[in-house]
């Protein structure tokens, strides 16, 4: 067996609101290997957001331990996890957080200049069918169009891990299908690791792995023997 | 219901509503601050005048016999008449070695007018027989802590006397206390001292006789009349020329500072009060756009446009109130410091200090004005919200985006094109945060303003034109043996007399009364110069105009200008003018000795002297001056600039305090509201590229760095403003008694923009801690 990318055990997670506890993650343990492709499914409230905030280090667990390779997240400080999101971390959100006021090329561009080893931008937007329309504002783009550039700007820089929550949440089916095979391509190409967490539990027949997470647990785990492409799937 | 809201929307903005009120209420202070102690100093001086009698008319003759004073008590229009002597000398102290000028006025007799009364504010009056008694002006008393009991010294037309104070006190005639020919006060330097009549008249050989005469008008009489009158009456004992009140010393000297006040009550705040209500309308607008969802709510729910229109104008209007309470506070302080500071250059007995109904009334009302004029449009904007348009997110304005993808890419990084484009995109709000920023450079360069301008005043007066280290005033004009006597004064290297006749200059129907200087050719201790201050000579045939006394009377070169001496012993005289002299104080005209004798006929004795002097025997110069009896007074021109200096310091320092603080509260106020509305718009932006890896520095580095742009780009424009603003002032100080010149020295530009960039600074950096609390989190989930 190959070492994991990313090793979580026993992760918990508790928020405080006031005088009320939430405890998010209740013990997860799971590794994710190189270049796999695998889908978080769970309903509202099931915790995933909260695992792929942990794996992403934008938060840390309560307890339990959580490695990137040989990265230790738990208990890292902002200044590391910083480092770490820069380094080898690409994301793409729900709605997709484009700065309005930068063109298509020039969002992608903006991770770039912070990134080592980026690749050009416009190779990253073309991995996305999108180098005709390098030079649009967001506002000039729809839905799926604007979720393919966050895919490029979060691939550009060759992250060793790509974290997608809900990415076709806010698309319908049809642009959401473009969309999935977009990040599909980016596993494919680049060999990308990559996590999306959605509650559709159609698109868990695009992955190589299923973990479902219910009550801040992983309550099931399934292996696609045969993949499904992006273009196979309809909801 | 929507009273809560505004309650809970106040609260939540409190610190930029804070902000935006703190500017507001630096123009409202400036507002208060000026105005009150412009009150109050007028009604100070009315009542003064009023209960100590000032006369309306002053003339002064060689002598005249007491029994004129019948014929002009009869002379129509006259109330009463006071015929006074008075004698210009100097007072010896114990202890002080520099020489000291005295203006030794007469008190009234029992059975006099007793118009100008001394008030005074310590001791008595001098009781009948009490001939070695004399009362002195407050300013000098207090320079040199001399009290009642004290003993003085006067040297009055070489008679030296030790007198007794009985009294200390101020007359409405000296509420400016300073030396006719002195262009400043100097307490040290100066006192007025007032004597029985007989000790004075005894001094100056005017026994039974006057030589000065103030005089009161009956309600609705001609001045001009009287003075006409008057003239003829003393005409032939060696009358000068009556003149009205408002040609007094003292008089001119404090309707001026009034008149600058004035300009000063009209000027600052109704700049303070246009940048509160601009950024008012930042923040307000931001307000209403991150609300667009609530407005569209209410709307929909049936609320109607005024009673929204109406609620966010109430945020503006606790924003005003806010700022009419801390600047009425902060106005009524700072005004009352003014008072003081006034009270050292001015002495007024009393000054009562006070806020009158109408201008707090004024106050809250420009206060409450300003704030609504601010939050007019965007509250206009939030009631004009259609309910369905108004639920749904802003996006950006597809003309912005149409232009911006036309606009020609400079080489940038992103971040710098980041910063850029979010100034782009809201071209009004930048601008206005542009220009409130540059409102704060420029009142910043006002606080130093004045401190350049008097520099400069010094240099031009004392450097330049007046070169001599001593002047001396001689007891009577005199012939030109005084002026060899001098010369052989051991350490005495140059010696110029000082000739000048008191006169009407007039041209056309315009005429001015001032002295002409007659000045031999080659003088160098006093020079005239021109605006680009080059020696120019008084002409052989024609008279020079300071520059400001020819724009008075609007005479250009060639013009004929006729000088009627007031002593009206020879008749009026035209010359051409043939040009200008620049000068800071004053404004006089300058004629050549040889010319002047031709054309009037008659030649003028020396009223004083100029002296240059070896610098290490100046001490043998003034103890050989101070033994001759035909010395009235003497000036060490290098002390009285000292003095002057000492004594504005004070007065400089205060005013450059509260410009600069003020500036500085403009310049806060404007950068942290602007930058919260900034950080709230760009929050979300914000927080995606930290979860994309840009660190803290990074993503604040956007932040203050559009700020820091802004300021930097508003210093130029502040440089701008602040000469704008200087010029506005000077052209509203501008008077015959003195010109402030626009002049703003480079360190003076260089402390208002740094001070302005290191506030932007601060401000954002103070900002960086919620840019490290952004919610890293909330952002994935949120739609925007």
């Amino acid at each position: 067996m190959t070492t994991p990318t990313f090793h979580a055990s026993d992760l918990t997670k508790t928020y405080r609101a006031g005088e009320v506890e939430v405890q998010a993650l209740r013990g997860v343990t799971l590794d994710l290997y190189a270049g796999e492709f695998v889908v978080l499914l769970g309903a509202s409230g099931s915790g995933k957001s909260t695992l792929l905030n942990i794996l992403g280090g934008l938060d840390v667990p309560t307890s339990g331990e959580v490695w990137y390779r040989d990265h230790r997240l738990h208990g890292a400080g902002e200044r590391e996890l910083t480092q770490y999101r820069r380094e080898h971390v690409g994301f793409v959100f729900q709605f997709y957080n484009l700065i309005p006021s930068l063109t298509a090329h020039e969002n992608v561009a903006l991770v770039t200049e912070i990134a080592d080893d980026p690749m050009p931008v416009a190779a990253a937007l073309a991995s996305v069918g999108l180098e005709e329309r390098c030079d649009h504002f967001p506002a000039q783009l729809s839905g799926g169009e604007q979720q393919r550039v966050a895919i490029a700007r979060a691939i550009a820089k060759r992250p060793d891990v790509l974290l997608c929550d809900e990415p076709t949440g806010a698309l319908d089916a049809a642009t959401g299908v473009r969309v999935l095979a977009a990040l599909e391509k980016v596993n494919r190409d680049y060999g990308t690791t990559t996590l999306v967490i959605t509650h559709n539990a159609d698109i868990a027949r695009l992955a190589h792995r299923v973990l479902r997470m219910a009550d801040g647990r992983i309550v099931g785990e399934t292996r696609n023997e045969v993949r499904a492409t992006a273009a196979e799937l309809s909801w | 219901m929507l009273g809560r809201k505004l309650g809970r929307d106040l609260w939540r903005l409190r610190l930029s509503l804070f902000a935006v009120a703190m500017v507001g209420a630096v123009g409202v202070a400036n507002l208060v601050m000026a105005r009150a102690t412009l009150e109050s100093l007028r009604e100070s001086r009315e009542e003064f005048y009023g209960r100590y009698r000032f006369a309306d008319v002053f003339a002064e003759v060689e002598r005249a016999p007491e029994a004129l004073a019948r014929r002009i008590a009869h002379i129509d229009g006259v109330a009463a008449v006071d015929t006074r002597v008075l004698a210009a000398g100097r007072a010896e102290l114990a202890g002080f070695g520099e020489p000291i000028r005295v203006m030794a006025v007469s008190l009234g007799e029992p059975d006099s007018a007793n118009l100008n009364a001394v008030y005074l504010r310590e001791g008595r009056l001098p009781a009948p027989g009490e001939r070695r008694a004399a009362v002195l002006s407050d300013g000098f008393a207090q320079a040199h802590h001399l009290r009642v009991g004290s003993e003085v010294t006067l040297v009055l037309h070489g008679r030296r006397q030790r007198f007794t104070v009985m009294g200390i006190g101020t007359s409405p005639e000296h509420v400016a206390q300073m030396d006719p020919s002195a262009v400043f006060p100097d307490a040290r330097r100066f006192a007025v001292a007032w004597l029985p009549r007989e000790t004075l008249a005894a001094a100056t050989d005017l026994d039974g006789a006057f030589n000065s005469v103030a005089i009161t008008l009956q309600p609705g009489a001609s001045e001009a009349a009287v003075l006409a009158a008057l003239d003829r009456v003393l005409r032939r004992y060696g009358g000068r020329g009556a003149i009205g009140r408002e040609y007094q010393r003292s008089h001119r000297y404090l309707s001026e500072e009034l008149r600058q006040l004035d300009t000063m009550a009209r000027t600052f705040p109704v700049v303070f009060l246009a940048v509160s209500a601009f950024i008012l309308q930042v923040v307000l607008g931001r307000l209403v756009a991150s609300q667009r969802e609530q407005i569209g709510t209410l709307k929909a729910f049936g609320y109607g446009t005024w009673r929204i229109a109406a609620h966010y104008t109430g945020l503006a209007l606790a924003t005003g109130g806010m700022a009419a309470l801390f600047g009425v506070a902060g106005g009524m302080l700072l005004g009352a410091r003014m008072a003081d500071l006034y009270r050292e250059f001015y002495r007024l007995p009393w000054i009562d200090f006070h806020l009158s109904s109408s201008l707090l009334g004024i106050a809250v009302l420009v206060s409450l004005a300003g704030a609504v004029a601010g939050a007019a449009l965007p509250a206009i904007s939030a009631a004009r919200l259609a309910p369905a348009e108004a639920m749904r997110a802003e996006a950006p304005s597809s003309r912005w985006v149409r232009r911006a993808g036309r606009r020609k890419r400079l080489p940038l990084g992103q971040s710098h094109r980041f910063i850029l484009r979010n100034l782009q995109r809201r071209p009004i709000r930048s601008a206005l945060t542009w220009l409130g920023l540059a409102s704060g450079t420029a009142i910043i360069m006002m606080g130093r303003f004045q401190n350049d301008a008097i520099e400069l005043m010094i240099d031009q007066q004392f450097r330049r034109t007046e070169r001599h280290d001593i002047a001396v005033d001689a007891v009577q004009a005199r012939g030109r043996a005084a002026q060899r006597e001098l010369e052989r004064l051991t350490g005495v290297l140059q010696v110029e007399p000082v000739r000048v006749l008191p006169a009407k200059v007039s041209f056309r129907a315009a005429d001015y009364r001032t002295a002409v200087r007659v000045l031999d050719d080659g003088a160098q201790l006093r020079r005239t110069l021109d605006s680009d201050g080059r020696p120019i000579a008084a002409p052989l045939r024609g008279v020079l105009l300071t520059d400001y006394l020819a724009r008075m009377i609007g005479a250009q070169p060639g013009d004929e200008i006729l000088i009627d001496p007031l002593d009206a012993r020879t008749p009026p005289v035209g010359l051409p003018l043939v040009g200008t002299t620049s000068e800071p104080f004053g404004a006089q005209a300058y004629v050549n000795a040889e010319t002047f004798d031709a054309v009037f006929e008659r030649s003028l004795q020396d009223a004083g002297w100029l002296l240059a002097v070896d610098r290490r025997r100046q001490p043998a110069v003034l103890r050989a001056l101070d033994r001759r009896p035909y010395v009235a007074g003497i000036d060490q021109r290098g002390l009285a600039i000292r003095n002057f200096k000492d004594g504005m310091a004070n007065t400089i320092l205060t005013f450059t305090l509260i410009a600069t603080s003020f500036g500085i509260v403009i310049t806060l106020g404007v950068v942290y509201s602007a930058a919260r509305v900034s950080l709230s718009e760009q929050s979300r932006d914000l927080a995606s590229l930290r979860i994309l890896g840009f660190t803290r520095s990074e993503v604040s580095y956007l932040l203050v760095g559009e700020l820091v742009l802004l300021a930097l780009a508003a210093v130029p424009l502040g440089f701008a403003a602040g000469h704008g603003l200087a010029a506005l002032l000077t052209a509203g100080f501008d008077s015959d008694l003195f010109r402030i010149p626009h002049y703003i020295i480079l360190r003076t530009h260089a402390f208002a923009g740094a001070v302005s960039l290191a506030c932007a600074l601060a401000c954002g950096l103070g900002l960086r801690r919620r840019v490290d609390r952004l919610d890293l989190v909330a952002v994935l989930k949120a739609r925007e």
